[in-house]
């Protein structure tokens, strides 16, 4: 009864928007090439979804947006150490890592394509590239949050450097650096898209925009959902992956 | 083996933002292989300060400060912070057994000794809690089954029976002399409470504030083990109304 009352809300929105949608198609008379109704959509839904050349271009995205999100983390793993543990690759590193954040990092999208070629390695580029940022800031924020009477204890016990990263600097910076990579893969998902809009021929950004040149606008919606759908699996996967990982943190159970 | 410390003429000054500040004067203590040494002292008289620097944690200023033989690396210093300083990930006896895991004894053997030391301080059925779960007062206990794990020849307390009620307290108390007449350790231990100061020290060294400074040192005449029916004692009335009167000054 409760769930029932929870989720109610959400749901009576949801149905509503989509009677909003097609009420207002039919009533305007609007042309469906540029706003098809959801009644239409629907009915090519699983045609288009489960055909398997759509399936293939959906296999190569998700691919994509994996091996950025890969890199990205452990790069950014990697550097944010280094960057938390020296102060001196900190103040190198600095103008890079303000660069990198202010950048439009898509506008560097035709250079890859230069670079990389209009295969997978140029998509798996634009979206390491893009997902970098947050996991390096939020690496380095944790292993910054250490505590010193942490610190100390590992002292007092003469830990070595390797027992003081694995057993203190890498639980102390996980919650921060799980935060960043929840922001990282929905950042490289975007990525994958957009460096398939501008160089290639697979991939479900490569198949929207081939749909909207053939006008096929109710077929771009359904590349949208399935888009949508990856995007939600992969959050989803890495806030499964954070609960499993900080059950021990207080402010897990608010549901953060 | 247990450890002598030779403390002479150590001094601390903390470099602040507002300036340098003395913390402690310099200071001579001398400490025997075994013995217990309670340090007693108002709030902010160095106490902590002193016991870090015994322990390694932070250098002193000037002077020379020599444990024999710790620095040889034959020998384990147990220490008992102010605060608790559990790690929040890992569950009761995961932290009780960390010493151990440094070591890199076997899981199966520490966690034995773990689950044993969790029930020497009252908490054999919080074994699998997440620290959180807990009070002060058992996380503090849980910190002190930490620092006996590894069997420590020295063993820095800071005030570890200061989050506890009166009477767990008393327990923790004879629990810790029993421990330390069978280990043969050198226990440094800070503490406000006079009444634990007689009941534990072999020799009690009292502080004096502002600025920092050692200013007595008392010998505990009681044999041992010490019960609670000492307290009644004139000899121990005696000792209590002398510190009290140091302390006042
Ligand atoms: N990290 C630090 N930086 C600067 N000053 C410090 C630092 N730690 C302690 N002090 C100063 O040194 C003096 C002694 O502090 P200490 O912590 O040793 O006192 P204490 O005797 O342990 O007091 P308490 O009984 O309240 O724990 C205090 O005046 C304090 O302000
Ligand atoms: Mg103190």
């Amino acid at each position: 009864m409760n769930r029932i009352r929870h989720f109610a809300p959400g749901i009576v929105s949801v149905v509503g928007f989509f009677a909003v949608w097609e009420i207002y198609c039919r009533m305007s008379g609007i042309n469906p090439l540029i706003l098809p109704p959801p009644s239409q959509i629907g009915a090519i839904f699983f045609d288009v979804a489960l055909d398997p050349r759509t399936l293939r271009h959906a296999s190569i995205t998700l691919t994509e947006t994996l091996a950025g999100f890969g890199l990205a983390t452990v790069i950014g793993m990697t550097v944010g150490w280094a960057v938390a543990a020296s102060p001196l690759i900190e103040r190198a590193v600095h103008p890079f890592i303000v660069a990198s954040q202010v950048i439009p990092k898509v506008a560097l999208v035709p250079l890859f394509v230069v670079w990389f070629g209009f295969g997978m390695t140029s998509k798996i580029v634009v979206a390491a590239v893009i997902a970098f940022f947050p996991v390096l800031v939020n690496t380095v924020l944790g292993l910054r949050s250490v505590q010193p009477g942490h610190a100390d204890v590992f002292h007092s016990l003469k830990a070595t450097l390797w027992q003081r990263i694995w057993l203190l600097q890498i639980p102390s910076a996980l919650p921060a650096i799980l935060a960043g990579m929840e922001m990282a893969i929905v950042l490289a998902t975007i990525g994958a898209v957009v460096g398939e809009f501008l160089g290639g021929s697979s991939g479900l950004g490569y198949m929207a925009v081939a749909t909207m040149n053939a006008f096929q606008t109710d077929r771009l919606f359904v590349i949208i959902i399935l888009l949508t759908l990856i995007g939600f699996v992969l959050y989803a996967m890495m806030a499964g992956l954070k609960r499993a990982l900080v059950s021990w943190s207080d402010n897990q159970k608010a549901g953060s | 083996m247990t450890v002598a410390i030779s403390c002479q003429q150590v001094s601390k000054t903390y470099e602040t933002r507002n300036g340098p500040v003395n913390a402690l004067s310099p200071c001579d203590l001398e400490i025997s292989p075994g013995e217990f040494v309670v340090l007693l002292g108002p709030s902010g008289c160095g106490k902590t300060t002193l016991l870090r620097m015994i322990g390694r944690l932070h250098d002193h200023t000037s002077g020379s400060l020599d444990l024999t033989p710790v620095e040889a690396g034959e020998t384990t210093t147990g220490f008992v912070f102010q605060q608790a300083n559990l790690m929040p990930w890992m569950t009761v006896e995961e932290n009780v057994a960390l010493p151990l895991r440094l070591k890199k004894q076997p899981k199966a053997t520490r966690m034995e000794t773990a689950r044993d030391l969790c029930s020497r301080v009252g908490l054999e059925n919080f074994t699998k809690s997440w620290p959180r779960e807990l009070s002060g007062g058992m996380q503090q206990r849980v910190s002190i089954a930490r620092a006996l794990a590894d069997d420590p020849q020295l063993l820095l307390m800071d005030e570890p029976f200061g989050a506890l009620d009166a009477l767990t307290r008393t327990r923790m108390n004879s629990e810790l002399e029993r421990l330390w007449m069978a280990s043969g350790a050198t226990v440094v231990l800070v503490t406000h409470s006079i009444t634990e100061a007689i009941m534990l020290a072999d020799r009690i060294v009292v502080m004096s504030a502002r600025p920092g400074r050692i200013v007595s040192e008392t010998r505990v005449p009681f044999p041992r083990p010490r019960g609670t029916q000492i307290e009644n004692t004139p000899e121990f009335q005696a000792i209590a109304a002398d510190l009290r009167s140091q302390l006042e000054h």
